[in-house]
């Protein structure tokens, strides 16, 4: 096994990918998520999502506000389909 | 590794129960959770990580990480942590080929930079069409979270509609305050938890809280849950619904599923969010190793469950977590070898590192941790000092122990109310986003409070303040409870400012300045 030091465990990203990442050119955080797929697995965030804010401002000079945070939307907890299928019935 | 006798706890086992991991039976008590019975087996390897197909295991137990995600009875992408045992229950790990515990594809994680460094997967082989064609096949065999369900699920699907006054999410020590003080007022009141039980991280505190008698000093966390719940059973227009989680607010509707088997949709005339907080990650080598566990992880393991973590536990963070964490340790008879903290002093209180030191346990500021060591789950780790944040090179030292506990703060479970259109701030002192809002927890959106965690990373008595405020904030605002609801907020929101006062507090207030608005 390498030593890797993992920023993102869902989608196995490491310190040196969102680096390399944000030196090939995706330095917002928008177009860094879309790249590397950091926040979006299934804990949509919340291991990697303060990791990668601050990775971003030290290469990048920003404070954590010019950053911002991604967008979160619904549903914020995992829902089987077949509930909402019967929710739709009343 | 299942712990017997221990100084504070009392542990009821359920009834007896096989369950099936891989295909191998496995012996476990009801009540338990899937992962935690696994884990009390001795299973370290719970899933292979998604591109280097490194060994995951259990990790935060709370059903925040992604790591124990396995195929219970033929579905997929089943949170082990949050699901119980029943007899009979097959679990299959989801990753690795066969299994997770022998992937034949771990030596993938020596060799991948070099066939596929990060980012090939959007340059590399992707000309002329054919070879791309062929490429994504072969790669789309190896990734993806499991595989389709094999099972049609036939248990219950029903939906509920249900009418209330005030809304509150989250049964932890804030959402249960502004509960009572909601239902006291006169409010009727529904009460969600994602948990089978009501006191959030409350249960797994054993240690005597202290501030003045009114605060509840002198209680211990867990007795302080059963308080409150107590409080709660006397209430009449209380709707407590367990094993609920809250997916969305939309338009001041709640929806939520109760145990996986019904749809609510809640209609309540106020909100109070009060979803607390998750733990905080540390990045370091292999930080990733089973054996490398949040705080509160190891607590529920050790608390809630009676199972042992390990032999040998190193503690990453000295703050009251960590503290605090190390004697609970250590009152289940399990070794501590030290505490290592980046900062140049102790972060928690006095009393908790004295006890900490006088039971001998080290605790080395100005040092961090830089490696876990071990092949499939820890085995060592590597700390080493640290001078202005940077690493002295040459200090670097092993130190013997078969986990690691990272208490390094927690932040603000902020999703819920981000989605609900609270407009957000970032306040460190406050532990990350939090929302706007006044001095009874009100945000931004109209007749959404907050209280606890959520609102700001401060302990249980403040959330219990908090959660007060809000609940009869709302109250009040639906005309309930007149002038007598009125004197009990000005008198709580009195207690918690006198709270606050302290030397401790100074962060807090700090970071409260730039949220609550008038």
């Amino acid at each position: 096994m390498k030593d890797r030091k993992i920023v993102c465990r869902c989608e196995d990203l490491t310190e040196e990918d969102i680096i390399h990442a944000i030196e090939e050119g995706y330095d917002d955080l928008e177009s860094l998520k879309r790249y590397t797929g950091a926040t979006s697995g299934p804990c949509q965030g919340k291991g990697c999502l303060m990791h990668v804010i601050r990775i971003l401002c030290a290469k990048t000079g920003k404070s954590p506000d010019e950053v911002g945070v991604t967008t979160q939307r619904q549903p914020v907890n995992p829902v089987p389909l077949y509930l909402l299928a019967k929710g739709d019935e009343k | 590794m299942r712990l017997g006798e221990h100084p504070i706890l009392e542990f009821k086992k359920g009834k007896e129960v096989t369950i099936y991991f891989n295909g191998k039976p496995i012996k476990a008590y009801e009540g338990e959770t899937v992962a935690s019975a696994l884990y009390a087996a001795g299973v370290r390897i719970f899933s292979r990580s998604f591109r280097f197909h490194r060994p995951r295991g259990f990790f935060c137990a709370i059903g925040k990480c992604s790591a124990c995600m396995m195929e219970v009875d033929g579905i997929p992408n089943v949170r082990t942590c949050k699901v119980y045992v029943r007899d009979g229950m097959q679990i299959r790990t989801q990753t690795g080929t066969p299994d997770a515990e022998k992937d034949r594809f771990a030596a993938l994680d020596d060799i991948i930079d070099r066939l596929f460094p990060h980012g090939a997967h959007y340059k590399r082989f992707t000309t002329p069409r054919i070879l791309r064609e062929f490429m994504m096949k072969q790669m789309r065999k190896f990734t993806g979270f499991g595989n389709p369900p094999k099972a049609v699920y036939e248990g219950k699907a029903e939906f509920e509609e249900i009418e209330a006054d005030v809304a509150v999410i989250g049964g932890g020590p804030g959402g249960m305050s502004a509960a009572i003080y909601a239902a006291r007022a006169g409010a009727k009141v529904v009460l969600m938890d994602e948990n089978p039980f009501l006191g959030g991280q409350l249960v797994k505190q054993t240690h005597r809280f202290f501030g003045s008698g009114r605060h509840r000093a002198g209680t211990r966390g867990i007795k302080i849950a059963t308080i409150l719940e107590d409080e709660l059973k006397e209430l009449e227009n209380v709707d407590v619904r367990k094993e609920t989680k809250v997916f969305g607010i939309y338009d001041g509707v709640v929806a939520a599923v109760q145990k996986d088997e019904k749809l609510l949709k809640v209609k309540p005339k106020k909100i109070v969010v009060a979803t607390g907080a998750y733990e905080r990650t540390l990045i370091f080598e292999n930080n990733d190793l089973p054996g490398v566990y949040g705080a509160g992880g190891v607590q529920t393991l050790m608390n809630v469950y009676g199972i042992k973590p390990g032999d040998v536990g190193l503690i990453v963070g000295s703050g009251n977590v960590g503290l605090i964490l190390t004697y609970q340790l250590m009152q289940a008879g399990i070794k501590v070898a030290a505490i290592v903290e980046a900062m140049p002093r102790i972060g928690g209180y006095f009393v908790h590192a004295a006890k900490v030191r006088r039971l001998g346990v080290p605790i080395y500021v100005n040092h961090t941790v830089t490696k876990a060591i071990g092949k499939e789950c820890v085995e060592a780790a590597e700390i080493a000092r640290l001078e202005n944040w940077q690493i002295v090179e040459g200090s670097q030292r092993v130190i013997d122990c078969d986990f690691i506990c990272v208490a390094v703060g927690l932040s603000p479970t902020h999703e819920l109310l981000y989605q609900a259109g609270c407009e957000m701030k970032f306040v460190p002192e406050l532990g990350g986003l939090v929302p706007i809002r006044n001095k009874y927890g009100e945000t931004t959106v109209n007749g959404l409070y907050v209280a606890g965690d959520v609102a700001g990373i401060e302990e249980a008595t403040a959330a219990i303040m908090e959660g007060r405020i809000a609940g009869v904030d709302a109250a009040i605002k639906l005309g309930y409870g007149g002038d007598e609801a009125i004197k009990i907020r000005e008198e709580v929101v009195k207690d918690l400012e006198e709270f606050r006062s302290g030397p401790f507090g100074e962060r807090i207030v700090a970071g409260l300045k730039k949220v609550v608005v008038a």
